[in-house]
């Protein structure tokens, strides 16, 4: 049977097994509605802005591990995807964004809602096709997931001008068993030789520690770092992208690291003499000054991106390969080594690090604390919901203070349940991540942590979720303003807050939710928490925005210093340095 | 120190403006490109003069492979290898000029009771030497084709 264009797409995105499709259409890209009309696989969510369908699809795929398909028309559709596409190609999300195009006869006409999307979005995608003969639809859809999905993971877009999927015109569809690409072989095994030399590197660790990030859930290679760390019984951080890729209740784990990374991670990381990198990146987060990271360490990178090796902090042993299948060549290796690993020196070592924790660890017991502060927490807001929610929620969060108390108080043990935009810091990102989250698993909690900033950046997706029935919970920590902004502002600009306030002209958030159909709680007072939480937690099928007051002048801390700080450099609370 | 980098690329729209666009967006200059198909038609060869220490040039060939369209990339640099650079000049009647570009493989293409147009080529710092010499005074025009190269001996950047 011959089919058009449009039809030839949804045939092949149901041949990668495209469940959901986040759009929002127009002109440029009705042919293809249409075709979704006629066919019953694929559910279109209809989002009310087109960042929102990025979000969407970004969401549903990292917790999936599936790829998220978003669609959206030409010029200003297209426009508006960008802030998604450069999320995902930052933490290295697979998405395959289809845009709408004006028929090939206006492009470069400056006609009605034309933009060059393949332009746009370059800079923020992994690749980019516009489709130039419409019996070439399904292979580039292949091809596009292909590239998406494999080696180090991103966002593809495929444009697709009008006349491409113009009903009339019919044509045969054809898919490839296979996807060979002569310009694309991105490498799975790592390379024997390195692997031999990194198990002696790290079996002869005095003070070893193993930083794992992102890499390791988009590689599906947790249970392999669990394996290798029974081995080795290293200290373990994650980075802001890795929590839940290590268990945090693992008695060898330290907790994130990084700008707001706990203080005994940071301080392993200064002075380890060999620090094992896996699918992490030396953001500029984690290492502050480059020149004054770990002196003494030695770096056994492992990573599928060779670009990322020796980018930020010189690998000595560098292993390019997929983590999975370099972690299973290392714990191999690492069983048949004679050496033996040096028990005392890693007894003294975890000692050391247990010390640290005990001196500036951060406290996990504020919530039992009656005197700590006359007002709610935002840090207590975090771990009652983690405790409302027994630690088994699949938690978003947008960009922000609220983010790094997640980071730092929601334990994560799982892969996957933490859903944040960690390159890019995309607020907007939580709401519209979290409904791709509760379509992919309805029956599982799925929580939206937020501020009343980042939530106004998407909120129009309230309409969604109703349309959807989505009932996700939305915890708005709320301080009436912008807290981190204010932070810096409180330590590097005299406490001039700048554009950072907006206390007199916040909405009613229970109204708002209210007139949205939803739940809307207000809370303000501190005995008030838990039970709001746990009653907007019983409320299965309703979306609840619990909108929790809390106190304005917190800080997130512990704190890099910075500029010219290394990982030792702390602030530790207000005013105070380690 | 100046690289020259030597890029083979799928022919296809859209895949030079990735290379290009990769230079600005890493925070590297092009000081010369050069492009054309090769083999059957479906590549193109890519030539790139830049600057930059070791470490930035490993960067920059890295985050080339990293386009799709891709197939390799090498620092000709790095090895012994040839380069050349090829001009074209239009200039009023100057023996000064005339001689210059007749010790760099000088050859004329047009002379009219004006002006002349006559092609050279050399190795790019020959070249160089070569625009600096001539200087402003009689040129009219200049078209540089940009360093094109290949390794020395046996190495070859092939499919």
């Amino acid at each position: 049977m011959k089919l058009s264009g449009g039809d030839l797409l949804m045939r092949a995105l149901k041949d990668e097994g495209v469940k959901f499709i986040f759009g929002y259409p127009g002109g440029a890209a009705l042919h293809i509605y249409d075709s979704i009309f006629k066919q019953k696989v694929c559910e279109h969510i209809l989002v009310r802005h087109e960042q929102g369908a990025t979000h969407a699809a970004d969401g549903y795929s990292r917790a999936t591990g599936k790829p998220g398909v978003a669609l959206v028309t030409s010029g200003p559709g297209a426009t508006n995807a960008i802030t998604g596409l450069a999320t995902a190609y930052m933490d290295s999300i697979p998405l395959v964004v289809i845009s709408g195009q004006v028929q090939s006869h206006l492009i470069g006409t400056d006609s009605f809602q034309e933009t060059d999307m393949i332009g746009i979005s370059r800079p923020v995608v992994k690749h980019s096709f516009i489709v130039q003969n419409t019996q070439d639809i399904p292979q580039i859809v292949q091809e596009a997931f292909h590239i998406a999905t494999t080696g180090r993971p991103g966002p593809v877009v495929i444009d697709i001008p009008k006349d491409k999927t113009d009903p009339s015109e019919l044509f045969e569809y054809k898919r490839a068993k296979e996807i060979s690409l002569r310009s694309y072989q991105p490498r799975v095994l790592p390379h024997p030789g390195q692997i031999k030399k990194a198990s002696k590197k790290i079996l002869s660790a005095e003070r070893p520690v193993i930083y794992a990030g992102g890499g390791v859930i988009l590689g599906n290679a947790h249970k392999e770092l669990i394996l290798l760390n029974k081995l080795l019984k290293a200290p373990v951080t994650n980075t802001l992208m890795g929590l839940g890729a290590y268990p945090a209740k693992d008695k060898y784990f330290m907790g994130m690291l990084g700008m707001h990374g706990t203080y005994q991670a940071n301080m392993a990381m200064h002075n380890a003499d060999v620090i094992i990198a896996i699918g992490a990146r030396f953001d500029d987060r984690i290492t502050n000054t480059p020149a004054m990271f770990a002196p003494n360490a030695k770096i056994v990178h492992i990573d599928v991106d060779p670009a990322s090796i020796s980018k930020i902090i010189n690998a000595d042993i560098p292993i390019v390969g997929q983590v999975k299948e370099s972690l299973i060549a290392l714990i191999k290796e690492i069983k048949r080594s004679k050496i033996k690993i040096d028990s005392d020196a890693l007894d003294n070592w975890n000692l050391q690090i247990s010390q640290w924790q005990e001196k500036h660890g951060l406290d996990h017991e504020l919530y039992l604390k009656k005197n700590a502060s006359k007002m709610i927490l935002p840090q207590v807001v975090v771990q009652e919901l983690y405790h409302a929610t027994n630690g088994n929620a699949w938690v978003t969060s947008d960009v922000g203070q609220h983010q790094m108390f997640v980071a730092q108080y929601y334990h994560f043990n799982k892969p996957r349940r933490w859903v944040n935009s960690g390159g890019l810091g995309t607020m907007g990102f939580g709401l519209p991540a979290a409904m791709g989250v509760k379509l992919a698993f309805p029956k599982d909690d799925v929580v939206c942590v937020t501020g009343e900033g980042s939530i106004q950046m998407c909120i129009q997706e309230l309409s969604t979720c109703l349309q959807y029935n989505l009932p996700i919970k939305i915890i708005n920590i709320n301080n009436e303003a912008l807290g981190m902004v204010r932070q810096w502002q409180d330590m590097n600009y005299g406490g001039r807050h700048s554009a950072s306030t907006y206390s007199d002209s916040l909405p009613d958030f229970v109204k708002l939710a209210e007139s949205y159909g939803h739940v809307g709680m207000k809370v303000t007072k501190k005995g008030d928490l838990k039970k709001t939480l746990d009653k907007a937690f019983s409320m299965k099928d309703r979306l609840v925005f619990v909108d929790v007051y809390v106190d304005p002048n917190e800080h997130v801390y512990p704190m890099l210093v910075a500029p010219n700080g290394s990982m030792k450099d702390m602030w530790i609370k207000k005013n105070v340095k380690a | 120190m100046k690289r020259i980098v030597s890029i083979l690329i799928e022919n296809k729209p859209g895949a030079l403006a990735r290379v290009v666009g990769l230079f600005h967006q890493r925070g590297y200059n092009i000081e010369t490109l050069n492009v054309g198909p090769v083999f059957d038609g479906t590549y193109s060869r890519m030539t790139v003069t830049t600057r930059g220490s070791e470490n930035d040039v490993e960067q920059i060939t890295k985050q080339i492979n990293k386009i799709i369209d891709v197939i390799k990339v090498s620092d000709l640099t790095e090895g012994d290898h040839h380069e050349y650079e090829f001009i074209m000049i239009k200039f009023k009647h100057s023996k000064k000029i005339q001689e210059i570009l007749k010790s760099l493989n000088g050859k004329i293409h047009e002379k009219n009771k004006d002006a002349m147009v006559m092609s050279a080529w050399g190795s790019s710092s020959e070249i160089e030497a070569a625009i600096k010499f001539i200087g402003k005074v009689n040129l009219l025009e200049i078209a540089r084709s940009g360093s094109i190269g290949l390794h020395e001996g046996e190495k070859v950047l092939k499919i």
